[in-house]
């Protein structure tokens, strides 16, 4: 009897079909995400473009060595600046290494962001707190159960707050995506996973990451699982504001998968030239965010070429500004290495701490 | 003066902690209405009720990684990992965030968070249930690492770690959890990062943590009875480790012998010889040696007491070290 090989699960479904309002040459289908207006709409168009602008002086700092290494985010503006933008101040969004479009949204200045990847501070040298916006997270998904773990908390307290954790389509490959999944599910917190499934997890496609849709998953805790346009900012903005509701007013967490893509490559240390097919990055380049919507603006008569230019002109003065303020930025001082290990330095991070500043004269004081 | 368990004494100290301060939360796998494999948080989730003392999914990573969100949020996380070698599918959230979260934050987020964790081996458990996993943790710059060896020294040191500023792991000896103790729980005594010497003796010092501490004070009862006085100091704490405690022990002395369960090789006990040998070179009269588990897998129960430091293994040791 011949057995037939098991068949990955393709996407058929309806609900696979991800969710849309801008067509791919910008014409509107449906109505407007509630409380866009007319500034707002605008709104989402100029943080695009900043943090287009900005992710590309990032990418000219490094090649300069002025930063040592960047994750360029180019392709994922919509995703990132629609999702932040549908938060709340009271609420936590926690990013991993690839998120400056939402921390921009979160009002986190650049620079202050930017000095994780110059080597100046882990986590950057901006307040989590004030922000709403949590250190930039390295280890792959660890941050989604951190959202989970505060999104508790703030349930407990009785805010009217969510978190939002940040991931890419590998992330899900990780054990710690499925136990936030989970744990978020039984505890009823107040969480969204917003995974940006751009297509590759360095140099190893979707293909090999998983057999199953990523919004599918979701299923498998008893949690909502919504597919969505990544590139389409309007979309985006939907999705994560009704996410957001069912969170805050019934503890339902969603997972959100926005289907949109790295036009760049993983890091600057790597040439995605040697994996990406260069097809499918031009199919990709046809379908980038900020010029559907751009489209959409114009037609709709929203925002004309003087708004345009004004936009032009506030990234070019932000590009100014990041690069004048990376390459004023000095280390920072050599005793900071010890400060904050703990609340109290202890005697033998004291005596090491006093070796590098005074050749240790003062431990032997 | 009542006598009390080491279990009592850890629950009554998690009680305590949960009644002063309404942000502590206590939490693990089977804390809630089972109280725990080991009971050490029996009737806490009857008497505080389910959102402050509450069971999770079957999820080490995800019990640490809640953790940090908790803390963030402003909550005092205090979980429990079942067993020692249970905590590794953790070490990723402990070490990469945990621990470096108020370094990486410049201060803005500390992570006042407790693991206990019930650890070391001596009750004839099964495989993977009676780890030393102490190097792990005292190797990750960041945390605090805790071990107590008595029921009064461990309600005290659980009650300072759920207080203080900085992530603390607790290590639980479980040989010792039905250990007993005449006195009154309180807290405010030795603070964590002192060293005890718990016997007094001139001829040599013994040096040990946790279980091995009653094991060294059954080797002091013996040597006692052939005239060797031995001194044994408690570390309480192995980060920080109180250097003064030990120099001032060993210069005293001028022989000392580590004792620990977890394997020798990068055991804690290099860590102390090692800072031993830095301080008090010029004190010391004989090399210092080191009693431990031995470079293998923590072996099967029915063997298990020819791995655990023995009293006849200390008392030969401590001849060696008398003969230079």
């Amino acid at each position: 009897m011949k057995v037939e090989e098991p068949q990955p699960l393709v996407d058929q479904e309806p609900a696979d079909v991800p969710f849309r309002l801008l067509t791919p040459d910008g014409t509107l289908q449906g109505d407007l995400p509630p409380g866009l207006d007319r500034d707002r709409l605008r709104d989402l168009y100029r943080l695009m473009a900043l943090v287009r602008r900005a992710d590309l002086e990032a990418t000219a700092l490094q090649r300069q060595g002025e930063l040592a290494v960047w994750a360029p985010l180019s392709g994922q503006e919509a995703a990132q600046v629609g999702s932040a933008f549908a938060l709340q101040p009271q609420d936590m969004a926690f990013p991993s290494y690839r998120e400056m479009g939402a921390a921009v949204v979160r009002g986190v200045d650049i620079v202050d962001y930017l000095h994780f990847y110059r080597g100046t501070w882990h986590g950057g040298m901006y307040d989590p707190a004030e922000h709403g916006f949590g250190m930039i997270s390295v280890p792959v998904a660890s941050q989604c159960l951190h959202a989970v773990g505060w999104a508790m908390g703030a349930a407990m307290d009785g805010k009217d707050a969510c978190a939002l954790a940040y991931f890419g389509d590998g992330a899900t490959s990780e054990g710690d995506f499925h136990e936030a999944c989970n744990f978020s599910a039984v505890f009823k917190a107040p969480a969204i996973f917003f995974c940006q499934n751009n297509g590759w997890a360095i140099s190893v496609p979707l293909s090999k990451q998983t057999a199953a849709p990523i919004h599918r998953k979701a299923a498998g805790y008893g949690l909502p699982g919504v597919r969505v346009d990544g590139n389409d900012i309007l979309a985006v903005v939907q999705v994560t504001q009704e996410a957001r509701q069912r969170a805050v007013d019934a503890g339902i967490p969603t997972l959100i998968e926005a289907v949109t893509y790295r036009l760049g490559p993983h890091s600057t240390a790597d040439d995605a030239s040697i994996y990406q097919p260069r097809e499918e990055v031009e199919r990709w380049q046809a379908l980038e965010p900020l010029s559907r919507y751009r489209t959409f603006l114009e037609s709709q008569g929203i925002a004309d070429a003087a708004f345009f230019g004004s936009v032009d002109e506030e990234a070019a003065a932000i590009a100014a500004k990041i690069r004048a303020g990376i390459a004023a930025a000095p280390p920072r001082p050599v005793h900071e290495m010890f400060q904050w290990v703990y609340e109290q330095t202890p005697q033998h991070l004291a005596r090491q701490r006093d070796e590098v500043l005074h050749g240790g004269q003062d431990a032997d004081a | 003066m009542p006598e009390t368990t080491m279990a009592a004494a850890l629950n009554t100290a998690l009680a305590d902690s949960l009644e002063r301060d309404d942000r502590v939360l206590v939490f693990g796998e089977d804390v809630g209405k089972l109280g725990g494999v080991f009971r050490i948080t029996q009737g806490l989730q009857q008497r505080f009720g389910e959102t402050r003392v509450f069971d999770t999914p079957l999820a080490e990573s995800g019990i640490a990684g809640i953790s940090v969100g908790l803390a963030l949020a402003g909550w005092r996380p205090v979980a429990e990992m079942q067993f020692d070698a249970f905590s590794y599918p953790a070490l990723n959230q402990t070490i990469s965030h945990i621990a470096r979260y108020r370094y990486r934050s410049r201060g803005r987020a500390p992570m006042p968070v407790v693991i206990r964790i019930p650890e070391a081996g001596g009750i004839g458990a099964a495989e993977n249930h009676s780890d030393s996993p102490e190097t792990y943790y005292a190797h990750t710059v960041g945390l605090k690492v805790v071990v107590p060896s008595t029921p009064m020294d461990a309600y005290d040191l659980l009650v300072q770690s759920i207080a203080d500023p900085d992530p603390v792991v607790f290590l639980e000896p479980k040989s010792r959890y039905w250990s007993k103790e005449s006195g009154e729980l309180k807290s405010g005594g030795l603070p964590i990062g002192r060293a005890r010497v718990v016997r007094e003796g001139g001829h040599c010092t013994l040096i040990a943590w946790g279980a091995m501490v009653s094991r060294c004070l059954e080797a002091a009862d013996l040597a006692a009875e052939d005239g060797v006085e031995l001194e044994v100091v408690d570390l309480r704490t192995l980060v920080p480790l109180d250097l003064e405690t030990l120099a001032v022990a060993v210069r005293t002395t001028g022989r000392a012998v580590v004792v620990h369960e977890a394997p020798m090789t990068l055991g804690f006990g290099a860590e102390v010889v090692a800072r031993l040998v830095e301080d008090c070179f010029v004190n010391l009269e004989a090399p210092v040696l080191r009693v431990t588990g031995y470079d293998t897998p923590y072996p099967p129960a029915t063997i298990e007491e020819h791995y655990v430091p023995s009293v006849e293994r200390i008392l030969s040791a401590v001849g060696r070290v008398l003969s230079y």
